[in-house]
């Protein structure tokens, strides 16, 4: 397989930092009967910093591969190491405060928590993390929201927002804990061209001014055509777009 | 708060109808285990009351637990001695004032010394037997409850007059003799003495009022010729739950057998323990019915909350995390429950104690008998709890398990 990346050739060469995330033959398989394979053998290494959109066709694996790069499902074979660390062996909890302070993830749906606010949303992995005194948490959230155009709907429920602005909810709530990387599984596929711009926006501007590490699935070639690296799968092997 | 409780409170919120029936179902059970330990308890105690109340705590009789073998054996060596029977004229407790001595110093309560046996009563040409005890009136009364049976005259004229005789008023009606007639009084030993009636009891129980009298110990003594011997010590107890120790003791020093309440009722206590275990399943049952109430709804909750559970997989929670909010819900439908159901029962309890009415043999209203104790709340609050605990583990553990990859895709 090929991966086509500008920067892949010079980060294998140059000794520098350790990768934020890399993937070694990774390898997903469903048990059962017939068994399906999500992806088969994913070889890649990203810096941080990138702004990577996963693309393919539909069932070619592409939200397997960002599970598995999240730590959110674990490989049948192969390893991911998240700042050089190899996380197959480590246990449940510690796969999940890894996720909790070094990663973020955003849905194509939101997954809000309904019953509270969306400031409290946005507060619950710092609560959870417990790194800041309440007070400040708040703020940071508040922060947040207003920085995604969200300041007037602080103290508003999920269910009184517009998709896309649920939708920046859930971005503010990945960057909650200042994770150096953001995992979304196409972020716009749900919003209108506004919404999705809007969102799209925000991620590119994590990337510029933030110096985050954005990896998006995304079926929008053209959205894809102004991220910095595209990762093409089909049949859960990367390949040549 | 911290943020597992308020997720957890959440949940059980926005399941409040549901959430609410559980915790009534938990109220309900538990309420109803206080109520029905203070009456189970307060009746058991009474019953022991009024028992003990009429009988001494230990009785000391002129037997031994394991005879003494026949000083054939003894003498001879033989293995096994046929047909052996122990002498009637030796039994007794010899040498009171030894005994008393003995016991006296660290006994933890009262004791009195009689001597009883059979005698027949004759007045005007009718004759009664009767089981007739020879008592020391003031320590008498110590220990037994006759002084409250006294139906007319007055059992401590007994120690005033060495003729004189207190007799059931079934036995006085039998003889047609009244209060101050002058009877007679003969033993098969031989004795025959002429004694006043100076009192009549009652005491409800017939074979007492008809069959037993009461004389000075000195006067019994003469009449069963046997001087300076007692055949019974019975013992008062300050503790009454003292008495199975007591009565080992009193058995190590003395070698004579000494039966606590506690053993001369062992089928009675049996009764008790059995009336006990009934108590106890019935209440568990009550409680098992609440922890289904409670594991139902924590399992729709997971069911319903199983992209929320995804979701917080996502942001960082360990399966710890998702166990323990499940868990605290059905931890604090529980609480609630326990602690509606603590006043509850309280307020049962009050209700039970209100309640008057007549039983047929006294003329005073009865009302039933309840005990208040901090224990019957901690225990039936432990229970629930405990089933409750128990009721959310099992779906908070399916939580924890959830697979948060195949909620997220299937919900994409
Ligand atoms: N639980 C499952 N049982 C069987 N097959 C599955 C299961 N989950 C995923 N698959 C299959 O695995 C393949 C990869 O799925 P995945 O969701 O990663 O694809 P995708 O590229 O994200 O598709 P889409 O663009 O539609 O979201 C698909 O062919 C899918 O049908
Ligand atoms: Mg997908």
């Amino acid at each position: 397989m090929t991966v086509v990346a500008e920067g892949e050739a010079k980060a294998a060469t140059e000794p520098g930092p350790a990768p934020l995330i890399e993937a070694r033959r990774l390898t997903r398989v469903l048990p059962g009967t017939v068994p399906v394979t999500l992806v088969r053998d994913i070889d890649l290494s990203i810096q941080a910093g990138e702004f990577v959109a996963i693309t393919g066709p539909s069932g070619s694996g592409k939200s397997s591969l960002l599970y598995l790069l999240g730590l959110l499902d674990l490989p049948t074979s192969g390893e991911v190491l998240i700042e050089g660390e190899p996380t197959h062996l480590l246990s449940e909890r510690r796969r999940a405060a890894i996720r909790l302070s070094t990663l973020g993830f955003v849905f194509q749906f939101h997954f809000l928590l309904p019953e509270f606010t969306i400031t409290d949303n946005v507060m619950i992995p710092m609560r959870k993390l417990g790194r800041l005194p309440a007070r400040q948490m708040r703020e940071r959230a508040r922060g947040l929201l207003a920085d995604l155009g969200l300041g007037d709907h602080l103290e508003k429920r999920p269910d009184q927002l517009s998709g896309g602005q649920r939708q920046r909810v859930a971005v503010a709530r990945a960057l909650a804990n200042e994770p150096p990387a953001i995992l979304a599984d196409e972020p716009t596929g749900s919003l209108d061209s506004r919404s999705s711009e809007q969102v799209f926006e925000i991620l590119r501007a994590l990337v510029d001014d933030h110096r985050k590490t954005v990896i998006a699935v995304t079926h929008d070639l053209d959205m894809a055509a102004r991220m910095d690296r595209r990762l093409h799968l089909v049949d859960g092997m990367l390949a040549d777009p | 708060m911290p943020l597992i409780l308020s997720i957890a409170l959440t949940h059980v919120r926005g399941r409040l109808r549901q959430s609410i029936v559980s915790v009534l179902g938990v109220m309900l059970g538990v309420g109803f285990s206080i109520a029905m330990a203070a009456l189970m308890q307060g009746s058991q105690e009474d019953f022991i009351a009024t028992l003990v109340d009429a009988m001494p705590h230990v009785e000391v009789s002129d037997e031994v637990r394991d005879p003494a073998p026949p000083p054939a054996a003894r003498f001879y060596g033989a293995v096994n001695v046929i047909g052996a029977r122990p002498d009637d004229d030796t039994r007794g407790l010899r040498n009171p004032a030894r005994l008393r001595a003995m016991l006296d110093s660290w006994l933890p309560g009262r004791m009195t010394m009689t001597l009883a046996g059979q005698a027949v009563l004759r007045y005007g040409g009718r004759d009664v037997a009767v089981s007739l005890t020879g008592v020391d009136p003031a320590s008498y009364l110590r220990v037994s409850t006759i002084g409250d049976d006294m139906r007319s005259g007055s059992f401590m004229e007994l120690a005033a007059n060495l003729n004189g005789i207190v007799v059931g008023d079934g036995v006085a009606e039998k003889l047609g003799a009244r209060l101050g007639d002058t009877i007679s009084a003969s033993t098969s030993s031989g004795g025959v003495r002429r004694l006043k009636i100076v009192g009549l009891y009652h005491t409800g129980i017939t074979q007492a009022d008809d069959a037993t009298a009461y004389a000075m110990l000195k006067t019994a003594q003469v009449l069963f010729a046997r001087p300076d011997v007692v055949n019974r010590i019975s013992v008062k107890l300050d503790d009454i739950n003292a008495a199975r120790s007591v009565a080992a003791r009193i058995e190590r020093m003395t070698g004579y057998r000494a039966t606590s309440w506690q053993e001369a009722n062992e089928s009675l206590m049996e009764v008790l323990v059995v009336r006990n275990v009934i108590m106890y399943t019935v209440v568990g049952a009550i409680l098992l019915v609440a922890g289904f109430g409670i594991f139902t709804i924590v399992s729709t909750i997971v069911h319903e909350k199983a992209r929320d559970i995804a979701i917080l997989k996502s942001l960082g929670f360990g399966q710890g995390d998702i166990r323990r909010i499940f868990l605290i819900e059905g931890l604090v439908i529980g609480a609630a429950g326990s602690v509606l159901g603590s006043v509850l029962g309280y307020l049962i309890t009050l209700g039970l104690g209100a309640v008057t009415f007549e039983v047929r043999t006294n003329v005073e209203m009865t009302s039933l008998p309840l005990t208040y104790s901090p224990l019957h709340y901690l225990i039936a609050s432990g229970f629930a709890l405990l089933s409750a605990g128990i009721a959310g583990y099992m779906p908070a553990r399916r939580a924890a398990k959830l697979n948060p990859v195949e909620i997220v895709r299937g919900a994409s």
